[in-house]
């Protein structure tokens, strides 16, 4: 009884410290002081100057272009990957995952600079394209690492069965993998729009002087002080995903729980 | 010895599955990882190069050993090792907190575990840079903590601009990468060898050092790994957390490129290649069997 009053403390100990800034965010995105230290009251005020702000509104524009088109790319290219590389002999799987593994492992800081040095020696103009093509980079690993997991657990009877009974292998291939490991793509593509979202390193170096994205807006507002409007989109993106998750997961809990395959 | 014998009853099974899979090999799936490879190469591993072109060389493209040897330069070395400080503090840390939680999490039988990753990863939605400035209006000397501190007249707390500041900031920021991989190596330890622990007579702190722990390493030596390096290159939270007087490593190199001097700031990014290599290292070799899949 007292070891589970314990774990319960802990873990609600452990998401409060997780989930503390974020509560103290959404309670600045509500103040009616410019300053981040006083409260001034409760006030609407910056969800309504937030949709008048256009430079705020480009910088989000551009960072949900970047993440969805990076997510979506990373997860064709990714899922592909991964089905070859699960099927390869076991020399060349090792370099393939020790690859993948590189821009997951590098610092960010290396990744970024690396790219920069890249676009700048083969003199193409940082931009949104330099930051699209290195976010596909960094995201590729994650979905390859959410979908090979499914990939294993495969039976890979079913394949050949359809094969049997007549299935092209590009019909089988939609018909009997792709179903069994769309949730892992599916995670992939989740985490990958995350990563891309939150990043903000790597979009540092490899931007060029015309594009912002969110993350470097914030850190060129951070020394003169953060706009309140900022803390106003970033609530509404919270509790836009929040519900997200709260009703994915209400469907999956009335949905029975496929039996997992071994 | 006991340990060795459970992880080879396991191997077997593993590799039945392999030869089932690789009966799976249509034969020409190869082609399907061209994109692939042809993207690491031009984006992950000529980059790769460039920087140590860049690193190697000077402004009139001689070969220089200068900006790699920049790190003994006194201001740079003390950065370099502060920051290995730093991250080493907070990486421990990590492990601390993470550990006893994940174990929890993995006790919970909850339904679906990627709800619990989603709790985990859902702070990320809220901007990486945003969380940790609110940690300034926590730890500020007007802050949240000084205000409660004051209410109840204790003595104030002065975090700000301090290392712990800065090793709060990236325990903060990187524990969810020490909590998942450590819980997804929990939930596949198969349960029949714990229980078989405990039929056997093993105590539960028995279990707990000699079974659970060694099975789930590959799984600490990931989170390691995951804590450690972002740690020891991050330039964002000492720069917001610990003030201007505060320099670590990744403070060096991202000066370097902004006042335009490319070429040291790539040499200093050598040798912190040096670290990471060394965890990559340590990773695959404890990493071989799941081959990546314990990161996340």
């Amino acid at each position: 009884m007292v070891k589970k009053f314990i774990e319960r403390f802990y873990v609600g100990f452990i998401l409060f410290f997780l989930y503390a800034p974020i509560i103290i965010l959404i309670i600045l995105s509500f103040n009616n002081s410019k300053s981040r230290s006083k409260w001034g009251g409760f006030t609407l005020h910056w969800y309504k100057e937030l949709f008048k702000n256009e430079s705020i509104m480009n910088a989000l524009y551009t960072t949900l272009i970047i993440a969805l088109a990076s997510a979506f790319i990373a997860t064709l290219i990714g899922t592909a990957a991964a089905i070859a590389i699960n099927s390869m002999k076991k020399t060349p799987r090792t370099i393939m995952v020790a690859i993948t593994n590189i821009p997951m492992l590098n610092a960010d800081i290396v990744t970024g600079i690396s790219l920069m040095l890249l676009f700048v020696a083969m003199r193409y103009t940082l931009g949104f394209t330099s930051v699209l093509i290195s976010h596909i980079t960094f995201n590729i690993p994650y979905v390859i690492l959410s979908v090979m997991p499914k990939l294993k657990q495969l039976n890979p009877h079913t394949f050949e069965a359809a094969l049997d009974l007549g299935a092209s292998p590009v019909y089988a291939f939609f018909k009997v993998i792709l179903p069994d490991i769309f949730p892992g793509v599916l995670t992939g593509f989740f985490l990958a729009f995350t990563m891309s979202l939150d990043d903000f390193v790597i979009t540092h170096f490899t931007k060029g002087p015309e594009i912002n994205t969110l993350s470097t807006k914030i850190y060129t507002e951070v020394r003169k002080g953060i706009k309140p409007e900022i803390y106003a989109l970033s609530t509404l993106m919270f509790i836009a995903v929040l519900l997200l998750l709260i009703i994915v997961n209400r469907r999956n809990a009335e949905r029975k729980e496929p039996i997992r395959k071994m | 010895m006991k340990i060795s014998n459970v992880l080879n009853t396991k191997a077997p099974k593993a590799t039945i599955k392999k030869s089932g899979m690789s009966s799976l090999g249509i034969r020409n799936t190869r082609w399907l990882s061209f994109p692939y490879i042809l993207w690491m190469v031009g984006f992950i591993i000529i980059p790769l190069i460039v920087i140590l072109y860049y690193g190697m060389t000077t402004n009139d493209k001689q070969f220089t050993l200068e900006n790699i040897s920049s790190i003994l330069n006194p201001i740079n070395l003390r950065a370099l090792l502060f920051a290995l400080r730093l991250s080493l503090i907070s990486t421990v840390i990590c492990l601390i907190l993470a550990y006893p939680l994940a174990m929890i999490l993995n006790k919970s039988k909850m339904k679906s575990n990627s709800f619990i990753v989603m709790i985990i990863i859902l702070p990320m939605w809220m901007n990486f840079l945003l969380r940790t400035i609110a940690w300034q209006n926590i730890l500020e000397r007007t802050g949240i903590i000084n205000t409660v501190l004051k209410f109840f007249n204790l003595p104030m707390l002065n975090i700000i601009n301090t290392p712990s500041a800065i090793v709060l900031g990236m325990v903060y920021n990187f524990l969810p990468f020490m909590v998942l991989p450590i819980y997804n190596v929990l939930i596949k330890i198969d349960k029949d060898i714990v229980n078989a622990a405990r039929d056997l007579g093993a105590n539960s702190r028995q279990t707990l050092f000699k079974i659970i722990l060694p099975l789930s390493l590959p799984g600490v030596i990931s989170g390691i790994t995951m804590v450690f390096v972002p740690s020891l290159t991050t330039f964002v939270i000492s720069n917001i957390l610990g003030g201007s007087k505060i320099v670590l490593i990744g403070n060096v190199i991202e000066q370097q490129f902004r006042i335009g001097n490319w070429h040291t700031g790539s040499g200093l990014s050598l040798v912190l290649m040096i670290f990471i290599l060394i965890s990559m290292a340590i990773l695959s070799k404890y990493d071989k069997e799941s081959e990546g899949s314990n990161l996340w």
